[in-house]
């Protein structure tokens, strides 16, 4: 019964759909009567797509398996929580998850935008109503959660082992959210053109979506970097795989997006651009959901082979894809030149930003795409990995990493001479580190010597926006950028350290056997079983001294009977410095045990620097949203 | 000096088309050489792949043939794509889900001998997931 009631309230949210896109449509005559209209129905529309969710959300919690998508991927002996968060571990649910904030989305921007005009608006919803009908046709047409299974099973396939984790309960739906938060930026960008209304009003309507959403983004980028990290037991940390990449580019585009449609918001400049920027961010992750839905690419993430969900989905792409920029290459006439500024000036700086990370994003977009553009045109399979975006990636992030130093220091408009005590303290600690570096580690690569450097510099620099000012009447956005900068220097020093520091040891050893990495002495004690709720393991016991005191390491290698897999689970110990990381491999046949131990220093910061990132653009956010609030009332008094 | 609005849109145009151009110029050469190219045991038979380039060969580890050696942390295998098959040997832990009869993907270099050394294995990351150069071949049959 659930199942059907899920079933028919996506249908009825569909039908809201394609009526909220009539209407907009129509809008014109009787604006006031129609606006309100399109406004209830977009909530109507959102309301009746949480439901569906609920409803998928209740058949995996009671393990209803005649609903065929809880027998193929969960289990009536499964821990709730897995039950829960396995609602959108599988294909189906993860779409309706999309559909889902995308209808929200669209619910809360008819809800409280109330300073754009209303013509705007409309196009806006009717906009983010086509975007939502797509979806809604490929979930019913091509995915439907809610099919039936005859007979059903008594207990079902399970989950797969290495999704039951609580980092899978976090990871999707932020990731999900962020991506889908883009779409209202697409959205008003498309309204914006569309009514020829491109300004600062559109891009301040536009600005709190784009901060959640990047905030979203950066944060599940983050809990997906350290997921792979400590599940996969592999020890890296970006593996450069399509999947990953699927939402690093949104989040590069969003990021140049946030920094331009401040200079919109601010000063009115870059306003084409700018609406380019939201067109793309939006398609960068209608991109990624292609390339992880369709399993086209070679992946480890990929779910299922399917043609029809990829030829599907790559319709609605080139569709939406394809529209935006027909649209955007048929209205640009009409969008107004923006403010002008000078060589030296915040506005030339963001643009250098912008560019940077444009041409950051078309290096990870064609070394994504390269092996489906190889096969389709001589047919060669290829995969494109770690070497080639190292080499060409790396440098240029850390050439904006650089220019971070500098510029958020700049005036708007113009900027005078003398430049220099401005960034003088970046630019000396980085030389000093350089220096430093070349004395004390001379055999470091150059990327992971100038990412010690650049990270180091940065550390200072990001804080000097704040200097001088009076740091109680600082507004919010400003801590919230220097908080982010300074996340970005912590996280490079986090990489570069990993990758010229990390230490590493494979052995076949024998209980009572001790072992020595980095600073740390380890003996191995034994190997024992245990058991967890829905699995059992063989335990390694490792306790590491480095000096005084000793921690315990307990690496296992876990079997799951349904389906039936084995995971290895790393043990990792985290000091101040430094993680060391410990895997449990097979006996052999004289009763060694493999154990692959790294001692990684100062890894932490990257992830630690991706928090810091996410809270700077959160406090931003919250800035913002206070400040328009504020003026909002002022300016009700004021009409009273 | 300010530059007039419409001249400094003309400037700004000129520099995104040229860094959307160093972007494409940028990829271009570095993929020339950095892409791994994704092989069969089959391509390997026919002569058709270079020793010591870096690639990525695919397939299914055959039953039977997993081998440990004394050192307890090198293992060796067979890799089939159900036509021909590819000796494969790996020093390292290998993935949780790598066992045989289950699809591999082995990265590194075939050497002249034709035993192809790995310095990574990747295993299928879900149950359903093969490569789909595999997926082809099974339903090819």
């Amino acid at each position: 019964m659930i199942a059907e009631a899920g079933l028919a309230a996506l249908w009825l949210a569909a039908a809201l759909a394609a009526l909220q896109l009539a209407l907009s449509c129509g809008l014109g005559g009787e604006q006031g009567r129609s606006i309100q209209t399109i406004r209830a129905v977009a909530l109507a529309q959102g309301l009746l797509t949480l439901i569906a969710f609920g409803a998928l959300i209740a058949v995996f919690l009671n393990s209803d398996m005649s609903v065929l998508l809880v027998a193929e991927n969960s289990h009536s002996q499964k821990p709730w929580m897995y039950k829960f968060a396995g609602a959108w571990g599988n294909h189906e649910g993860s779409m309706l998850l999309w559909v889902t904030v995308l209808a929200l989305a669209g619910a809360v921007v008819a809800l409280f935008e109330r300073r754009l005009d209303e013509r705007t608006l409309g196009a806006t919803l009717g906009a983010q109503a086509a975007l939502a009908l797509g979806f809604f046709a490929f979930l019913l047409f091509a995915s439907n959660p809610f099919e039936r299974l005859d007979p059903a099973p008594i207990d079902g396939r399970g989950l797969n082992p290495l999704l039951q984790d609580p980092g899978l309960a976090f990871h999707p739906p932020t990731l999900y959210l962020g991506y889908v938060g883009l779409s209202v930026a697409f959205s008003f960008a498309v309204g914006g053109l569309l009514r020829a209304n491109v300004g600062p009003a559109i891009a301040r309507a536009m600005r709190p979506w784009v901060l959640a959403a990047w905030v979203l983004l950066t944060l599940g980028i983050t809990a997906g970097s350290y997921w792979a990290y400590y599940e996969l037991g592999w020890g890296g940390w970006w593996f450069w795989d399509p999947v990953e990449n699927a939402s690093l580019m949104p989040w590069l585009a969003a990021t140049a997006l946030l920094h331009s449609v401040n200079v919109l918001a601010a000063r009115g400049g870059l306003r084409a651009w700018t609406m380019m920027l939201a067109l793309v961010a939006f398609s960068m992750s209608m991109v990624g959901t292609f390339l992880v839905r369709s399993g086209i690419l070679t992946s480890v993430h990929a779910f299922a082979v399917d043609p029809t969900r990829g030829t599907f989905i790559l319709a609605l792409l080139a569709l939406y894809i394809g529209a935006a920029l027909t649209l955007f290459a048929l209205r640009v006439a009409k969008v107004k030149e923006g403010a002008p500024f000078e060589i030296v000036s915040r506005e030339a700086g963001l643009v250098a930003n912008n560019l940077l990370l444009s041409v950051i994003l078309g290096i990870v977009f064609l070394g994504t795409l390269y092996p489906l553009i190889a096969e389709a045109v001589s047919g060669e399979k290829l995969s494109v990995g770690p070497p080639y975006f190292n080499s060409v990636a790396s440098p240029l992030a850390l050439g904006l990493a650089a220019l971070m130093m500098i510029a958020p220091q700049l005036r708007w408009r113009r900027d005078a001479l003398p430049l220099l005590p401005r960034f003088a303290p970046g630019v000396l600690v980085a030389s000093a580190v350089l220096a430093g570096s070349f004395i004390l580690t001379p055999g470091i690569g150059l990327l992971p010597r100038l990412g010690l450097a650049i990270g180091a510099g940065l550390l200072p620099a990001s804080l000097l926006p704040l200097f001088g000012r009076s740091l109680k009447r600082t507004p919010l956005a400003v801590w919230g950028m220097a908080m982010a900068h300074f996340g970005v220097a912590v996280a490079i020093l986090g990489m570069a350290s990993d990758s010229a520091f990390t230490k590493e040891r494979l052995v076949a050893a024998r209980p009572g056997e001790t072992i020595e990495i980095g600073p740390w002495l380890i003996e191995f004690r034994n190997v024992m079983p245990v058991a967890g709720p829905n699995w059992t393991a063989i335990e390694g016991e490792l306790r590491a001294s480095k000096g005084t005191g000793v921690t315990v390491l307990k690496p296992q290698s876990r079997y799951f009977p349904s389906p039936p897999t084995t995971t290895n689970e790393a043990a990792i110990k985290t000091s101040w410095n430094g993680q060391l990381y410990a895997v449990l491999g097979e006996q052999d046949e004289q009763g060694r045990w493999q154990l692959r131990l790294w001692w990684k220093p100062f890894v932490t910061l990257i992830w630690l620097g991706g928090i810091l990132i996410g809270l700077g653009g959160a406090l931003a956010l919250i800035g913002r949203l206070v400040r328009e609030r504020r003026q909002r009332i002022r300016g009700e008094e004021a009409f009273a | 000096m300010m530059v007039k609005p419409k001249h400094q849109r003309l400037i700004l145009v000129v520099l995104a088309v040229a860094a959307m151009l160093g972007a494409v110029l940028l990829a271009m050469w570095g993929l020339q050489d950095r892409a791994a190219y994704f092989v069969t045991p089959s391509d390997i038979a026919a002569g058709k792949v270079q020793p010591d380039k870096a690639m990525r060969l695919g397939g299914m580890v055959v039953k039977g043939s997993l081998k440990r050696d004394p050192d307890g942390l090198t293992v060796r295998f067979t890799v089939s794509d159900t036509k021909f098959e590819t000796p494969v040997v790996f020093r390292g832990i290998t993935p949780d889900l790598f066992k045989e009869g289950n699809g591999v993907i082995a990265e590194g270099r075939l050497e002249s001998n034709g035993l192809f050394v790995a310095d990574n294995i990747l295993a299928k990351h879900d149950e359903r997931y093969m490569p789909p150069q595999m997926a082809n071949e099974v339903t090819a049959r």
